[in-house]
């Protein structure tokens, strides 16, 4: 089956050899700045649980934050944003009870993130990249929440895959350039979601590349299904994304291990968006952006990546200042991989031809 | 880091397979998967790569059991560190199976026996879900057993794949291993075929496995394990250089092809290569020979099962094993009852003691979370197991203390401390309404007054908790809550709980450090005559902390260069002048009598949870008689401890030439031996005047001396205790500890003595009381490492053979430098009259990295051990 062509990859790809794209930051923090009440994110819609905290809802009732804090991060030199979608999956959303916004939520996000990366093209001419946001939800595929029945699942592969693809759908139906799986702490769930999206991309009929982010809970290197990088790159290789990489967990100079071992095992373009640090005894990222660039700008001398953006706690200041640090540098090329077996449990398995 | 193994010839595990295994067979059909599970760990265990799963039983739900089995492999990493190979005959098992299994597994199998367009259109669905996939040597004729058939089945099938973008790394061929020596002709060259077809397939399909199933090789030799282990192990000496690379074999069951009975070998061989027609014959008549000489059975129970049950407990919970830990429980707790104890004392012991070190295990990246998932699961069922004897016992005490509403706040869903916390506050009489997890702030008000409960406990281990913990907060105050609520959790801490949750919140808040404060804490709040004060005194702590906070915003670090630039400058001219006798100097066996004048029994009482000091606090009105009782026992048993001789005083001290080197020291331990000693300088910023301090400060740069110690007045005591133990002696096993731990610190203050008056004699004409002692009223400092001053433990790793210490004294460092026997005490010397003691706190990374070279460690290592410094 062939699938339209938006000519998203090729720009994409053509971009990311000559240069070390820039991808946004974190919107939770820049939401905090707004000092929302729950009317802020309830808005006029009749819902019937407490809304405050339901970022995602601000696409419908402050439509007007959301495209500030986009237009912020393409002012401050991203190639590429994401939409504000992370938790706009069904199972998420029941959270604050706004399961039947889904579809709207997601298309609407994927529009006003588009008229941003429009409006900046329109300035200068150069196109920028919509991904859309698809969190890990907030249930996973691979852990019993019982510890006495450890069998026990909260959702099933099935219904978590369909919820991923209405939301993938409404995300492609809003005109995202691809898709973004992003901070994946469960791998199961990862796959599931990879399947939905590329179903999803199936049925739009449009090519809506996948990329896909890893994220580490333990100091040990691993998500929280236990999978090491290299397991998890392993299990989601069938994909093809067009990145894959690591998101949140630790601040850039922890990551930077991790970013090794994926470097050299990855056959594709590698993104990696690190948190300000690590959150102080507040829960407050003290890291300053010239820090934030500093760190990443010690990946770029070893050519860990391709793409690069921030996580919790950055702000399109430090956006700005990555850009700035990575202003000439070179990107990291792609390696060829001997054609091996390559099987995952929790850990990578290689068997030689 | 993970082990990437790369193999060159693959074991799976077959023992999960419910066709191949009658043991696992019956446990499954029984619905015992607890049992079954085990049976998948011995496979990793004994070296299986690949567990391969196979669920297909007329009698069974084979894709609810495959689901249930797969499930549950998941949550132990011991296991599930390993690919799983999803083997049924049906599809729809198979399906259920991958909508289970995270990592890249492999299907086991596909083929053209239904025509090709069902095979692509599993093929398919295998690339879909991520999966390898094993492609059966069959198709619409069927199964292929001579050569060429196999071959040109399989060339079929690569071709067909391949056109499909299934990539060919991810085929594995399985050409069908077929019995041999059945004693029919026609079968006698099916293993020939199978070896020969293995190399025509490798060169014909680039990049392709090849495996089988190895059983059913020597099915007509079934009973006969000696034999049937023979001809696998012949079959794959010939078969691996044909290019299989992959076979399902009981890892535990293979012989090394050399160690084979050579005429058993010899047999072996002749069936395989059908090197004749009687070969079969010969085999069958030989076997006869080895029949009944299977020495393999089951490999006998494993080790750990033989060891002391409160090992084994804490085996069971490291390890997250919970096949045995009802019948260990019982049996911790039948222990614990018969030397008096109560059923509680199996939790805060035994359980405990093995949950703590699940918790440095997962603190230090040794263990990940779903290990420790698992760990909570063997603790819950080893409670659950014990609550009715507590319950029952909890009777006779007191009923209800109070009642309290715990819950792990929305958007996080660790719940091991809370749940810990659980336990011990209902072993101490409590009532405790567990909410679970995520749970959001509605449904804890809501408990809170439907129950009308006492107070309420919030836990979260990740940092968004915290906020989530404010909001809670907020919304009690907001529906007019007055009853006390108390934080706990791995990222809580006192500030934030002051700083952001007090101030959220009018009623009562108290950050509670650990499970031990948990008891305590809520005890306060309900008693009628400690509530106020304990209350008003906590809001002072935390008003008081907040006061601090906003006088100086976060405790500035500064730069170790600055901190250096700030260095403490000592007096040259006050420098003690060189020992008397340096050197080593080795006590092997002190005088307790002597030692007995120099014990600092303030910490003896503080030990027994008796807070005040000696003497005082022998007439203290409240804890005065049960302190002189204990004081009274104490010393009768000192005069037994020192006419009856039961301790050997060891210890050795030792004085060194040295000079200063920025901040390390470098110490001439020997002629050709000198070492750098590092040590951490102080970076919080300063009050002007104030110097950030470095034991280094204390040593000239144009030389100078330190020393070293080590005692111990542990040694003697085991057979003691152990003579307690029989007797049931709970209370004589705890006070010998304590008097060898006092007997140790007093060892190391007349040690210390005995340095300054004689040894070193910068101090000849000391003349101190042990008060003046205890205030540490002398000249010089003894500082320990792992202790404010030089807080790296790792520090011991230098110490103790600059002094030969193990073998001087018998002290030995454990994994984690604790010190044992544990009576012992160990540390440096400074003569400077301006040295004192201080705490180096929060350092900054780059005084960590540029440690970590100057230690000579790894910065992962140098971090592990200075963590606490760090934040």
């Amino acid at each position: 089956m062939t699938l339209n062509d938006s000519g998203a990859e090729t720009a994409f790809r053509e971009r990311a050899a000559r240069k070390v794209m820039i991808f946004d930051g974190g919107y939770g923090t820049s939401i905090q700045k707004y000092g929302l009440s729950e009317a802020d994110y309830r808005g006029d819609l009749p819902l019937e649980k407490d809304q405050k905290g339901n970022n995602d809802l601000l696409c419908l009732t402050r439509p007007d934050i959301v495209k500030a804090i986009h237009t912020a991060y393409l002012d401050n030199g991203a190639d590429m944003i994401e939409t504000n979608t992370f938790s706009g999956t069904r199972i998420a959303m029941a959270d604050y009870g706004c399961e039947h916004l889904v579809h709207e939520l997601n298309v609407t996000a994927a529009r006003l993130a588009r008229e941003c990366c429009d409006a900046a093209e329109a300035k200068d001419g150069i196109k920028r990249f919509v991904a859309g946001s698809i969190g890990p939800t907030n249930k996973t595929l691979s852990i019993s929440p019982k510890v006495n029945d450890p069998a026990f699942r909260e959702v099933d592969y099935d219904t978590l895959k369909e919820q991923y693809h209405e939301q993938c759908a409404a995300l492609i139906e809003g005109g995202v350039d691809f898709l973004l799986i992003e901070t994946c702490f469960d791998t199961l769930n990862a796959k599931a979601a990879g399947m939905a999206a590329k179903e999803a991309e199936a049925a739009s009929g449009r090519s809506v590349p996948l990329m896909l982010s890893f994220t580490i809970t333990d100091m040990s290197g691993r998500n929280l299904s236990g999978h090491t990088i290299a397991a998890f790159w392993y299990s989601l290789r069938h994909l093809k994304p067009l990145t894959i990489g690591v998101n949140c967990a630790f601040g850039a100079d922890r990551l930077r291990p991790y970013l090794s071992e994926l470097s050299k095992i990855a056959d594709t373009l590698i993104l990696a968006y690190p948190n300000a640090g690590l959150p102080n005894e507040l829960g407050q990222y003290d890291e300053l952006p010239e820090q934030t660039a500093e760190l990443i700008r010690v990946w770029i001398e070893e050519g860990l990546v391709n793409m690069v953006g921030g996580c919790c706690g950055t702000t399109p200041a430090h956006i700005g200042a990555i850009a700035k640090a990575l202003e000439g540098a070179t990107p990291r090329p792609i390696p060829t991989l001997p054609v091996i077996t390559r099987l995952a449990g929790l850990e990578p398995m290689h068997i030689a031809a | 880091m993970a082990t990437q193994s790369t193999a060159t010839f693959v074991n799976i595990g077959e023992r999960t397979n419910i066709t191949g295994s009658a043991a696992f067979k019956k446990l499954i059909m029984a619905g015992d998967y607890a049992k079954a599970v085990e049976v998948a760990r011995q496979q990793v265990e004994n070296g299986a790569q690949i567990v391969d799963v196979n669920m297909d039983e007329g009698l069974l739900d084979s894709q609810a059991a495959m689901e249930q089995f797969l499930k549950l492999i998941t949550a132990e990493p011991d296991i599930s560190r390993v690919p799983v190979m999803i083997d049924s005959s049906k599809w729809s098992v198979i399906e259920a199976g991958l909508k289970c299994v995270s990592g890249k597994p492999i299907v086991n199998s596909i083929s053209m026996k239904e025509g090709e367009a069902q095979f692509l259109e599993h093929a398919r669905k295998c690339m879909a879900y991520g999966a390898a996939v094993v492609v059966m040597a069959f198709d619409e004729v069927g199964q292929a057993d001579t050569k060429a058939r196999k071959v040109e089945i399989c060339e079929r099938a690569y071709n067909l794949l391949v056109g499909i973008g299934f990539p060919p790394e991810d085929i594995i061929f399985d050409p069908n291993i077929f019995a041999v020596a059945t004693g029919i002709e026609e079968h006698n060259n099916y293993a020939v075929d199978f070896i020969e077809a293995c190399r025509e397939i490798r060169a014909r399909c680039p990049h392709v496995h090849i495996s089988g199933g190895l059983s059913n090789l020597s099915f007509s030799f079934r009973g006969n394990e000696t034999v049937r282990r023979a001809m696998h192990s012949v079959f794959l000496y010939h078969a691996i250089p044909a290019g299989l690379d992959m076979a399902i074999v009981n890892a535990g069951q293979l012989d090394v092809y050399d160690t084979i009975d050579p005429e058993l070998r010899t047999a072996c061989e002749d069936v395989i290569l059908n090197r004749d027609v009687d070969a079969g014959e010969r085999l069958v008549t030989l076997a006869e020979k080895f029949r009944g000489t299977d020495a393999v059975a089951e490999k006998a129970a494993e080790e750990w099962r033989g060891w002391p049950v409160e090992k084994r407990i804490e085996h069971a919970l490291v390890k997250g094993i919970d096949a045995h830990v009802i019948a260990d429980t019982e049996e911790a707790r039948l222990a614990v009852a018969a030397r008096g104890g109560r059923p509680i004392e199996v939790i805060e012991g035994p359980l405990m003691d093995g949950m703590n070190v699940v918790g440095d295990l997962f603190g230090s990246g040794k263990m990940f979370l779903p290990q420790v998932v698992k760990s909570a699961r063997v603790m819950k069922q080893a409670v659950a197991h014990l609550f009715p004897y507590i319950e029952a016992e909890k009777d006779e005490n007191s009923k209800g203390k109070g009642r309290i509403i715990m819950a792990t706040v929305k958007g996080d869903v660790h719940d091991i401390g809370k749940n810990i916390v659980g336990v011990v506050m209902q072993c101490n009489g409590f009532e405790v309404i567990d909410l679970g997890v995520m749970v959001p702030w509605s449904t804890i008000l809501e408990a809170a007054n439907e129950n009308n409960a006492d107070m309420i406990g919030l836990s979260g281990l990740i940092t968004p908790s915290l906020d989530e913990m404010v909001t809670v907060a907020e919304e009690m105050q907001r529906a007019g809550f007055t009853m006390p609520l108390l934080i706990g959790g791995a990222t809580t801490s006192k500030v934030h709980t002051a700083l952001r949750i007090d101030q959220a919140y009018e009623g009562p808040v108290v950050h509670v450090l650990d499970a031990s404060r948990a008891v305590g804490v809520a005890t306060a709040l309900v008693s009628d005559t400690q509530k106020d004060g304990f209350v008003s005194q906590t809001a002072a702590e935390y008003g008081h902390i907040r006061e601090v906070r906003a006088g100086k915003g976060q405790s500035a670090l500064i730069s170790i260069e600055d901190a250096r630039a700030n260095a403490f400058e000592i007096d040259e001219a006050l420098k003690p002048h060189d020992p008397k006798q340096p050197g080593l100097h080795v006590f092997s066996d002190w005088d307790l009598a002597d030692l007995r004048q120099y014990i600092d029994w303030t910490p003896f009482f503080r030990a027994w949870e008796l807070a005040g000091n000696y003497p005082a606090i022998l007439t203290d009105p409240v804890v005065g008689e049960s302190a002189s009782s204990l004081f009274a026992d104490a010393q009768a048993m000192l005069d037994q401890i020192i006419a009856e001789k039961w301790i050997q005083a060891k210890g050795v001290a030792a004085l060194w030439p040295c000079r200063r080197d920025g901040d390390d020291v470098i110490i001439h331990v020997e002629d050709e031996k000198h070492i750098r000693m590092p040590f951490l300088r102080q970076q919080i910023a300063k009050r002007e005047g104030r110097a950030n301090m470095c034991l280094a400060d204390f040593i000239s740069h144009d030389g100078d001396w330190i020393g070293g110690f080590a005692v111990t007045a542990g040694h003697g005591i085991e057979t003691h205790l152990a003579q307690f133990k029989a007797r049931h002696d709970d209370y004589n096993d705890i006070l010998l500890k304590a008097l060898a731990d006092r007997l140790a610190e007093a060892f190391a203050e007349r040690l210390h003595h005995h340095v300054r008056t004689e040894l070193w004699g910068y101090a000849e004409g000391e003349q101190l009381t042990n008060e003046a002692l205890i205030k540490e009223e002398y000249r010089g400092i003894r500082p320990a490492p792992g202790y404010p001053a030089c807080p790296d433990h790792s520090q011991k790793q230098l110490l103790f053979p600059m002094l030969d210490a193990t073998h001087h004294t018998g002290i030995t460092l454990t994994d984690s430098l604790a010190m044992w026997p544990t009576a012992a005490v160990s540390g440096f010397y400074f003569g400077h009259p301006q040295s004192e003691y201080f705490g180096v706190a929060r350092i900054g990374r780059d005084q960590l990295e540029e440690y970590a070279m100057r230690r000579g460690v790894d910065l992962a290592t140098a971090e592990r051990w200075l963590r606490p410094n760090m934040d």
